[in-house]
């Protein structure tokens, strides 16, 4: 029966999409508060994906349970780049910014490299094959906790921005940054937070996505792109666009891989964003600039 | 035109290029075969180098996705001299136009829409990408088992169809090296030179002042994409392999833009300086990691990380502007 294997792989791609909404999300929060382009980002995720993957196999931890853990050491890394070293940077050309993210993102993916070799390493949960079945439909377990997970942790923040002071404060600097400072805003500090939460939030990422697909260290500037396309694609600067960018590019390159060949899946992924360039430049979410 | 070419150029500093250029000229006379390679690298590089720094150096727009145009012109001239027995020369009437193509499709989709920036670096990787996964499922090409172009015991150097010794690919790329130097500074000392530096200082205030700017874009965009495309034929010709992992891979695309970047961007001495410096590092590197028995896989890019983030951190106009200064080779006023 084919119409049940094309929805089966259609829900199967929305729930990875929203693990990829989770990551990309951490992208549009970066570079909609700081404005600077972290080239890192998939490289940062293959960091939360190793640190998973060493606890998994050292005490059987499960990566879904030492999401919080790992966020949190993500976020003291993303903390620490910013206020040592992007901070300086914030003035200065994008090139610039872009080169000195490169360099971290090739000292990363290569310290990964000589901690933990080229091979590929993965999780086997317990629910690895697991699956629930709905009518004609059946649907991973795996991906259905992933795409939880993503949810709760997108839902989270969503909260901080909108109902705490210091989502207040961080949307006050991305929207006015000399008049953050004026009224007295500590804007590098914030600056710091920022790119801490968004990398506690790729870092929550890559222990869901863990559970999806291996990690080598050379997969990190792969996931930087995905990360990029689909916050294109969802709009600039929206976090629900973020979300929902992630979702279709999911949902594409699964349909993708199904009727053509998984390998060429990332190609429709690009190929769709030249779509959205060419007829809503602003992105899905986006709103049109004056 | 011609008599003001090298106007602001100080003394020193041409004597210092006249000097570089004699070196170039009868290197292979003394170089071995490895310091040969070595020097065809720097050349490969200097010359993609220049034709980037069209791009970000004269108009500002950041290509993250150069090796596209490498792999385009690679895989054009290949492809036709194994299908239909082409030679290099005629297929790069192919292949320039080709990437040129692509290069005015992206400018097209980015600069209509006004994107600029990191978005239009993006809108490069992605459009890279998209053809290393498409070269990846072509048949035409072998896709990712690789093109071969067949190699013969040569008895001497046919220029015609570049088959030869690598002192004739040194020629080859010096030559081609000198005209890019040659043609960018007259790009740069033309009208459109300078309608390029106006959009690139303040895109708002040129269109102001009734610069098509986004026909003078593009046109920076085409000039370069067709520039590359013969590095990609060289490539292709040099190395007889190609793999699309390898020739469009992003790690292609970076390597072209780190010496016009160590160097400093938007200065046409400080790419082969840039170069210059990356391989004397590089090599020297590789030696220092070999005598250590350190050569575990990483090491050497890991410590090439480093470099560059003091490099960008210490030197952020590059290296070049710096070095000028120092040997007081600042542009003459008059």
């Amino acid at each position: 029966m084919p119409a049940d294997i094309y929805l089966n792989v259609a829900v199967g791609g929305v729930l990875t999409g929203l693990v990829y909404g989770l990551m990309a999300l951490g992208l549009s929060v970066i570079f909609g508060v700081v404005r600077v382009v972290n080239f890192a980002h998939g490289e940062m995720m293959t960091i939360a994906m190793y640190i998973a993957v060493t606890l998994f196999t050292a005490f059987h931890l499960d990566p879904l349970v030492m999401m919080v853990p790992i966020a949190a050491v993500l976020f003291v890394f993303g903390y620490t780049l910013q206020a040592g070293l992007i901070n300086f940077f914030i003035t200065r050309p994008e090139h610039s910014q872009f080169l000195l993210l490169i360099a971290v993102a090739i000292i990363i993916t290569n310290m990964l490299l000589i901690l933990f070799g080229p091979d590929s390493q993965n999780v086997q949960t317990a629910y690895a094959y697991e699956s629930f079945q709905i009518g004609t439909l059946i649907v991973d377990a795996t991906k259905v906790y992933a795409a939880l997970a993503a949810l709760v942790v997108a839902a989270s923040l969503f909260g901080l921005f909108r109902f705490t002071l210091l989502g207040t404060a961080i949307r006050a600097c991305a929207d006015n940054y000399t008049g953050a400072m004026v009224v007295g805003l500590d804007v590098k500090r914030l600056y710091a937070l920022t790119f801490g939460i968004g990398a506690a939030c790729v870092g929550a990422a890559g222990c869901m996505l863990l559970l999806l697909f291996d990690v080598t260290p050379e997969v990190g500037p792969a996931y930087t792109l995905l990360a990029f396309v689909i916050v294109i694609t969802g709009g600039l600067g929206s976090m629900p666009g973020a979300l929902i960018g992630g979702v279709l590019i999911g949902l594409t390159e699964a349909m993708a891989g199904l009727l053509f060949s998984p390998s060429a899946k990332s190609m429709f992924a690009f190929a769709f964003l030249v779509l959205v360039l060419l007829f809503r430049p602003q992105g899905i979410m986006g709103k049109r600039a004056a | 035109m011609i008599g003001g070419f090298f106007d602001d150029v100080p003394y020193r500093g041409l004597v210092l290029l006249g000097v570089l250029l004699a070196f170039m000229l009868i290197a292979p006379l003394f170089a071995g075969d490895y310091l040969l390679t070595i020097l065809i690298v720097v050349l490969y590089f200097a010359y993609t180098g220049l034709a980037w720094n069209i791009m970000m150096g004269f108009v500002g727009q950041l290509s993250l996705g150069h090796a596209l145009y490498v792999g385009l012109g690679a895989y054009t001239a290949a492809a036709l001299y194994v299908h239909f027995d082409i030679g290099p020369w005629i297929g790069l009437l192919a292949a320039v136009p080709v990437a040129m193509l692509a290069g005015a499709f992206i400018g097209y989709l980015a600069f209509r829409f006004r994107i600029g920036g990191v978005y239009f670096a993006i809108l490069t990787i992605a459009v890279a990408e998209f053809a290393r996964i498409g070269f990846d499922h072509l048949s035409w090409t072998n896709g990712s088992s690789g093109l071969f172009l067949p190699v013969k015991q040569y008895t001497q150097n046919d220029l015609w169809h570049m088959r030869g010794n690598p002192a004739m690919f040194y020629y080859i790329l010096l030559a081609a090296t000198a005209l890019a130097l040659v043609g960018c500074r007259v790009f740069l000392q033309s009208r459109v030179g300078y309608l390029w530096l106006a959009i690139r200082e303040d895109e708002e205030a040129a269109r102001s002042l009734g610069i098509d700017t986004f026909r003078y874009k593009l046109l920076a965009v085409v000039v370069s994409a067709g520039m590359t495309a013969f590095a990609g034929v060289f490539y292709a010709f040099y190395y007889n392999n190609l793999f699309p992992e390898q020739v469009f891979s992003i790690s292609r695309s970076i390597e072209i833009i780190l010496a016009p970047i160590i160097g400093g961007v938007g200065t046409l001495f400080g790419t082969i300086v840039g170069v210059v410096v990356y391989e004397i590092f590089a090599e020297g590197l590789r030696f220092a990691l070999a005598a250590f028995g350190w050569d575990v896989p990483g090491v050497r890019q890991l410590v090439f990380g480093l470099l560059l983030l003091i490099v960008v951190v210490t030197l952020p106009e590059g290296v070049w502007p710096w070095l000028a200064r120092k040997l007081g080779l600042t542009e003459r006023k008059s």
